[in-house]
């Protein structure tokens, strides 16, 4: 797998016209609009008038094309509409993930410079441990923590969710980054150390600006696990204040009920963040993916 | 441990307005780009020992992931081991705490009990049931969707687009994929409105058939939440398995073309045995996801306690039955489960690293 993969589906995709058959066409965009239907379905609903999609006179989503009436009140009551307005969980999205992908991140590549770079003795058992704990069920660990974060003062701030982000983001990103760094060729490592060198500028003159596309793999990971959580969330940051979009749009559709167009308009606010930032990166996704960044 | 009560800790511990909840954001990150920033100067000198500039950088990970991932995983596995005695002890007299002089409540060793209340409590049986079909559905069923995907997509014009289609629900929360599908099984009595407004009681209807409440009746109930588990899945797997496919050398297809093999037959006899790897690797992890998955089954299933998993069950019985040890045995139940895969990865990592 891995890079060697990439570089081949690179090269067949190149020759790939001349291989296209049209039936395969044919279904293919036929699968990719079913799979994309129910998104669709929810989509075109959140921009309908609220009376058309709950309450005795509603119709299906289906209907708008042969009698279009569209509007943005739902977006208007999502965002703006005071007790149930989206505003400050949106917010509090961004204040969770940002520190939550940029401090493991940070830490991981420490430990991955000196895992590829460092020999000392208990270096590969030390690796496979952490690599291993990437699949420890974050459900074992919750309480403990939060007995931790309680007893430290910490317990109903962001702290707890920033750190056990961090804490359940590192193996991941430790694994990523060291395995995009030990491609790095030896020689130009060793070239620096012969320069005079020092850790300080090999880390950052020589590897951080080929690990970028590493950084960028593991940030993206982290940053769709990270805004789209709810467990963490919901145990750690469990007043308004702290929530994420996520909590509330669970709360939303449990006590909504058959109004759909508040979940829907709050659906679709909360997923814009990290559909742009995947359509945008999704070739570094991607890259992760096939670099072994499998995330449970 | 520390004094809470001033203003400082109050903005930096409770933040309530948008500029204070920003600025302590940027006081996190500032406060670990100067730990690591102090970690790397100082172990930037031409005379340091070598386990001092390991322990540098090694230090902050071993402490967060020793302290927050290993030492609470052995506490809860403690935890799983006792029980809480109420205040009327076993023999109906009330514990009263010698050095306060209060009615207390006391934990002690519990053994396996906890574990045995799981495996013979009805309700519980069935959430384990649930679990098992969850893990055995949704990895065999979205691996199948995803090869069949590749193999089809790959020959056609579409591509990349329709890749990138059916593979985006893995970027949207899984909060967001149950409020879709949720929509998509929508369910109004005929008796009571004549429009259905959700898509699958609505193609029902126009096959004639009478509208279901998916979400209402076990087992049906949680094959409807395995559907969008697999929805978001097989993306993912047809992602890992077209770059699996691509990767087979052109001189083996070549080979096996020559000697007459085509179509179905290149497929079984190339094509499979050279990913399987990979589909191994799809399978088990799209295995361990479903088997923690805790987002769909909390925003789907309302309270209906019968499409439980325990993933989910584990939140309910920490936090809405205060069943501690319960909750902790089922954590400990999920990482026994996952323990196999764990051993597999771990092995084909060496694997691997063997051969670079």
């Amino acid at each position: 797998m891995t890079r060697r993969a990439l570089k081949a589906s690179e090269r067949a995709s190149d020759a790939k016209t001349k291989l296209s058959s049209p039936w395969a066409s044919a279904v293919a965009i036929i699968l990719a609009i079913l799979w994309t239907l129910p998104t669709l379905g929810l989509f075109i609903t959140s921009f309908r008038k609220p009376a058309d999609i709950s309450g005795p006179t509603a119709t299906g989503w289906w209907t708008i094309f042969t009698n279009p009436s569209f509007s943005l009140d739902n977006y208007d009551k999502v965002l703006t509409g005071g007790a149930s307005s989206l505003g400050s969980f949106f917010l509090n999205s961004f204040v969770i993930t940002i520190p939550a992908v940029i401090i493991p991140i940070a830490l991981a590549l420490l430990a991955a410079y000196a895992f590829a770079w460092i020999p000392f003795k208990g270096r590969n058992f030390l690796f496979v441990a952490i690599f291993a704990l990437q699949v420890v069920p974050i459900q074992v660990t919750l309480i403990p923590l939060q007995s931790q974060y309680v007893a430290w003062g910490l317990a109903a701030s962001f702290w707890p969710v920033w750190l056990s982000h961090t804490i359940f983001g590192l193996p991941l990103a430790i694994f990523l980054l060291h395995n995009f760094m030990k491609e790095i060729p030896r020689e130009i490592i060793e070239a620096a150390r012969v320069d005079g060198a020092g850790h300080v500028k090999i880390f950052f003159r020589v590897l951080l600006p080929l690990l970028v596309p590493a950084i960028a793999s593991f940030g993206i990971f982290q940053f769709l696990w990270v805004w789209n959580d709810l467990l963490v969330a919901i145990v750690f940051a469990p007043s308004a204040n702290l929530a994420p979009l996520t909590a509330r749009l669970a709360e939303l559709s449990g006590t909504q009920g058959a109004n759909w167009q508040l979940p829907a308009a709050g659906a679709f606010v909360s997923m814009a963040v990290p559909l742009i930032v995947f359509l945008a990166l999704q070739r570094y996704f991607v890259r992760g993916l096939l670099a072994g960044g499998v995330k449970g | 441990m520390f004094d809470f009560s001033s203003s400082f800790w109050d903005w930096f511990l409770r933040p309530t307005t948008a500029v204070e909840k920003i600025s302590v954001m940027v006081v996190a990150i500032l406060l670990f780009a100067l730990i690591v920033g102090a970690i790397i100067v100082a172990v930037d000198r031409p005379k340091i020992p070598n386990w001092l500039v390991v322990g540098g950088f090694l230090g902050p990970v071993v402490l967060v992931i020793g302290g927050g991932l290993f030492y609470p995983a052995l506490r809860t596995l403690w935890v799983s081991f006792t029980a809480t005695r109420d205040a009327l002890g076993d023999n109906g007299k009330k514990i009263i705490n010698p050095s306060t002089g209060q009615v207390t409540k006391e934990d002690y060793f519990y053994g396996f009990g906890n574990y045995g209340k799981i495996f013979s409590d009805g309700a519980l049986q069935k959430v384990l049931l649930n679990t098992a079909m969850w893990v055995i559905l949704v990895p065999l069923i979205a691996t199948a969707i995803g090869l069949v995907y590749a193999v089809i997509i790959d020959r056609s014009r579409f591509e990349k687009f329709a890749k990138v289609l059916i593979f985006t629900p893995m970027a949207i929360s899984m909060v967001g994929a149950s409020i879709i599908w949720g929509f998509v099984y929508d369910f109004k009595d005929p008796s009571v409105v004549d429009n259905q407004i959700g898509l699958a009681n609505q193609v029902l209807v126009w096959l004639g058939l009478n509208p279901v409440d998916f979400l209402r009746y076990w087992p049906w109930n949680t094959f409807a939440l395995i559907v969008v588990m697999i929805w978001i899945q097989a993306g993912f797997a047809m992602t890992l398995l077209s770059a699996a496919i691509k990767g087979i050398p052109d001189d083996v297809i070549e080979a096996a073309k020559i000697d007459g093999a085509s179509g179905m037959r290149l497929f079984r006899s190339i094509t499979i045995p050279s990913i399987r790897p990979t589909l191994v690797v799809v399978i088990t992890t799209i295995a361990m996801t479903s088997l923690k998955s805790f987002d769909i089954v909390r925003t789907m299933s309302r309270s209906n306690e019968e499409m439980s998993v325990v993933a989910n069950e584990f939140y309910t019985q920490q936090f809405t039955r205060g069943q501690p040890a319960i909750a902790a045995a089922l954590a400990v139940l999920l990482f026994i489960i996952v323990i196999p895969i764990i051993v597999y990865n771990v092995r084909q990592m060496r694997i691997s690293e063997g051969m670079r």
